[in-house]
């Protein structure tokens, strides 16, 4: 069972790079620090990218799922950063 | 509103930014400047503000578009030579950025129209090169609490300032009054390399932004002058004076008033 609850989603795999990481990042924007983002990216790239570009926004990822169809979701939670008023 | 996809690539290195991200660029988009003159300044200020999605710009300036003008004002191709300025600055913006609005006003800005002019603006920029168009626009912005950026060019040199509404000294507080007709050239006397508009347009476009997002150190305060032959960029500070004939204590300057335009001779 899941020790977190999902607050929004996003989908990235509309997107190619480096716009997924923008849209992640715009999502992230708009939640409140502490709430959960689920992130439906594509493997490859996004996959390799992605998530590391949140960690070094000082984000912290929580999980990444498998969807066995070419995409992941990525569960980040928000950190709030510095300078982010 | 959520930025679209479209916009999400378009202004990416913007919204990357922590400085910027999606809540700078929505207010870059949700801002209006103005931009008085199509010449040397306004022709890359109006570029880059178009590009950086300044959701309405305004752009006025009477005259049509001078194969002499090509020089400098960058806005401008050969074949828009006899075309309003306004019109080819417009066309222009547009193609760069077809999701912004582009207000075109093909007149001289006077005491009698600069208030309605500038009422509905977030920001506006002088773009001009005369004394008493300079001090016309100063005066409204003054008047009317609204934050502009100064600039002017000639030769090898130029100068910036940003007024903020109750914040440091405008352009009045430093220079009292315009010249004696004459007493300075105009850049069309005197010539002005054309990357100085470059130089000076782009940096009030960044005022400008800056201003908008409300990030950072804004010019207030501060003349910043560029000379390109020395390579020297020195940023004067400047008093606010009490005794100011339009932001001072007990202004005499209650209405924008013209003064007389020097004779070009040339």
């Amino acid at each position: 069972m899941a020790d977190y609850t999902i607050d929004e989603t996003v989908d990235i795999t509309d997107v190619v790079c480096p716009v997924t990481f923008v849209k992640a990042k715009v999502a992230l924007e708009e939640l409140e620090d502490g709430q959960v983002l689920s992130i439906r990216l594509n493997d490859g790239e996004p996959v390799q990218n992605v998530p590391r570009s949140i960690k070094e926004e000082g984000h912290q990822i929580l999980k990444l799922i498998d969807n066995g169809d070419g995409t992941y979701n990525l569960v980040v939670k928000r950190i709030t950063l510095e300078d982010q008023t | 509103m959520a930025l679209s996809n479209e916009q999400l690539e378009r202004y990416s290195r913007h919204i990357i930014l922590s400085e910027v991200g999606a809540k700078g660029q929505k207010k870059i988009l949700d801002s209006k400047v103005l931009i008085i003159g199509a010449g040397g300044l306004g022709a890359p200020a109006a570029l880059y503000l178009a590009a950086a999605g300044v959701g309405t710009i305004g752009i006025a300036d009477a005259d049509e578009v001078d194969l002499s003008n090509l020089q400098r004002q960058v806005i401008h191709t050969t074949p828009d030579v006899g075309k309003a300025k306004v019109l080819s600055a417009q066309e222009t913006m547009n193609a760069i950025n077809p999701q912004i609005t582009v207000n075109t006003y093909r007149q001289f800005v006077d005491a009698s129209n600069i208030m309605d002019l500038i009422a509905d603006y977030d920001f506006i920029l002088d773009g001009t090169d005369n004394f008493p168009a300079k001090f016309l626009i100063n005066d409204a912005c003054v008047l009317a609490k609204k934050p502009f950026s100064h600039a002017g060019i000639i030769r090898f040199k130029g100068q910036l300032m940003t007024y903020v509404p109750d914040k440091g000294p405008c352009y009045r507080c430093v220079f009292r009054e315009p010249p004696p007709p004459d007493a300075v050239p105009t850049c069309r006397q005197a010539g002005v390399i054309g990357a100085m508009g470059g130089v000076i347009g782009s940096l009030q476009a960044m005022e400008a932004i800056k201003y908008i997002i409300g990030k950072g150190d804004l010019l207030t305060g501060y003349l910043l002058t560029y000379d390109a032959l020395k390579m020297d960029f020195r940023k004067v500070k400047l008093p606010k004076v009490s005794n100011c004939a339009v932001c001072g204590d007990s202004p005499s300057i209650l209405k924008p008033f013209d003064y007389e335009q020097a004779v070009c001779k040339v």
